[in-house]
């Protein structure tokens, strides 16, 4: 491998290695999964009324993540890069000879693991499924695996918002606000009274920018490439966002 | 030439912060940067470490600029940027092996520096210890020591021993001494007898401008006192 690359890596890797740790070592990540899991305890059992649908399988699980995801996700993002700036630490960070999108990335790929975490620990829930009757088990993996790109958009935009400002509370209250409008632009509720405010066409094509819409066919097994791509490139998205976003601080 | 900085200018919106600022640095030179609060000195740092883009003129490190071809430059440089602000939830080990790792370092050669480091800057048992139940005079040692890490020739210290007690501020001027001989650096500062004990070269800096570059001797005789000569450069002014 090209040696510039190979250096470019470590620094992420390194930056990823930091920022994991800093994850592990301080409360709020464990708070954070601990009332994500509850929460989608509450929410499945409660709301989704698991046992009473009678069937075995994952849908009334899933339903709730994007709603969850939204505002829990931010929470979890909102630290990147705001806490950096607030604390000066960032000077450490640009004076590295390190890109830009490697320190972006690394950073990123740690929200994104401590998602991951917090989606593995709910996998009672799926062994609990397997025992009651006999789910599809590939529609279910399937289900995470949106699960997990889903989670990857939402802190993505988490990210870019916590680039832009120093106060986590701001980042977070901007990243909930970004992400509702991104997910709930696929209710019927709003695509019908989108629909009558900017016709049905614009309206259509709006929706199809919904994280919800995307993640709703997923759920129920069916994974489509479109919607993959939809998320790799609202990730990307952002992620550049987050760059320029972090970069225009050396224009002062 | 180690540093050579030529015709420096930053702006942040309508007030000029560095306003056409240029000198150049030799290995084995330590350079004191005299100034009020607010006279450019930060902001002039920033821009040679990388930090922030001049909006004109240059800054070469070996020849490098900065600002063409950051990441080469910053390679060389090795910095501490004001207050020393650190990872308090690390530990200076974890923090100084983040530090060389993500300057590209394996393993192993990671562990050798920040060994190196760590003796350098003199952190004995604090290495172990989380930074945020650290004293600040160890604090400023963790910050120096991460600029150490990739053994640069130019070190760039924004107010080392600024909120130190006289104990703490004379084991890191030490540091700064000892450091010195075979490197070239620059420290701001507002102790004019930290710049009569540990800097060979004084440059004061005035409402962005450039208006002294000499000894602290020279500068002293000329106007019976470093506090003198501090007074009469910049006004008597307190700036923003």
């Amino acid at each position: 491998m090209n040696p510039q690359v190979k250096n470019q890596i470590k620094s992420l890797a390194a930056v990823y290695r930091r920022e994991l740790l800093a994850y592990l070592t301080t409360p709020l990540a464990y708070v954070f999964v601990a009332v994500f899991l509850i929460a989608i305890g509450t929410f499945t059992f409660q709301v989704g009324a698991f046992f009473d649908q009678g069937r075995a399988d994952l849908s009334s699980f899933f339903a709730f993540h994007p709603w969850l995801f939204m505002v829990f996700l931010p929470a979890i993002a909102m630290r990147l890069w705001s806490d950096e700036a607030r604390s000066g630490a960032i000077e450490i960070l640009m004076t590295l000879p390190a890109p830009t999108w490697a320190l972006v990335l690394g950073k990123f790929f740690a929200a994104w693991t401590v998602a991951a975490i917090a989606l593995a620990l709910t996998t009672p829930l799926w062994i609990t499924v397997n025992f009651l009757g006999d789910p599809d088990n590939a529609a279910i993996f399937v289900g995470y695996f949106a699960s997990l790109l889903m989670a990857g958009a939402y802190i993505a935009i988490g990210a870019a918002l916590s680039a832009l400002t120093a106060t986590q509370v701001v980042a977070f209250v901007l990243a909930v606000l970004v992400s509702f409008v991104l997910t709930a632009l696929g209710l019927p509720l709003v695509l019908n009274f989108m629909k009558g405010l900017i016709g049905g066409g614009t309206a259509e094509a709006l929706a199809n920018l919904s994280i919800l819409l995307h993640f709703d066919a997923a759920q129920r097994g069916v994974i489509d490439l479109r919607s993959v791509y939809y998320f790799v490139s609202l990730m990307a998205l952002a992620l550049a966002g987050a760059t320029l976003a972090v970069d225009s601080r050396r224009g002062g | 030439m180690l540093l050579q900085v030529e015709g420096l200018r930053k702006s942040f919106g309508r007030r000029v912060a560095v306003d056409d600022v240029s000198f150049s640095i030799d290995v084995g030179e330590v350079v004191g940067f005299l100034g009020p609060n607010g006279a450019g000195k930060t902001t002039t740092m920033r821009m040679i470490a990388g930090y922030l883009e001049p909006d004109e003129g240059t800054a070469k490190i070996f020849n490098i600029d900065v600002a063409q071809d950051r990441r080469r430059a910053q390679e060389r440089v090795g910095y501490l940027p004001e207050g020393a602000p650190l990872y308090g939830e690390m530990t200076p080990w974890t923090f100084l092996r983040f530090i060389a790792e993500a300057r590209g370092m394996d393993k192993d050669a990671a562990r050798h520096a920040v060994t190196r480091a760590a003796q350098d800057a003199r952190l004995g048992e604090a290495i172990e210890r989380p930074i945020e139940t650290l004293s600040k005079g160890y604090r400023r040692r963790v910050g120096l020591a991460a600029a150490l890490v990739h053994d640069p020739l130019l070190l760039i210290l924004d107010e080392p021993t600024d909120g130190l007690d006289p104990n703490q501020r004379q084991a890191v001027r030490d540091l700064i001494r000892r450091l010195g001989g075979e490197r070239g650096v620059i420290l701001s500062t507002h102790s004019l007898e930290e710049v009569e004990a540990v800097c060979t070269r004084a440059i004061v800096i005035h409402r962005g401008r450039k208006v002294a570059d000499t000894s602290p001797k020279a500068l002293s005789e000329q106007y019976g006192g470093l506090d003198a000569a501090f007074r009469t450069l910049t006004g008597g002014e307190e700036g923003l």
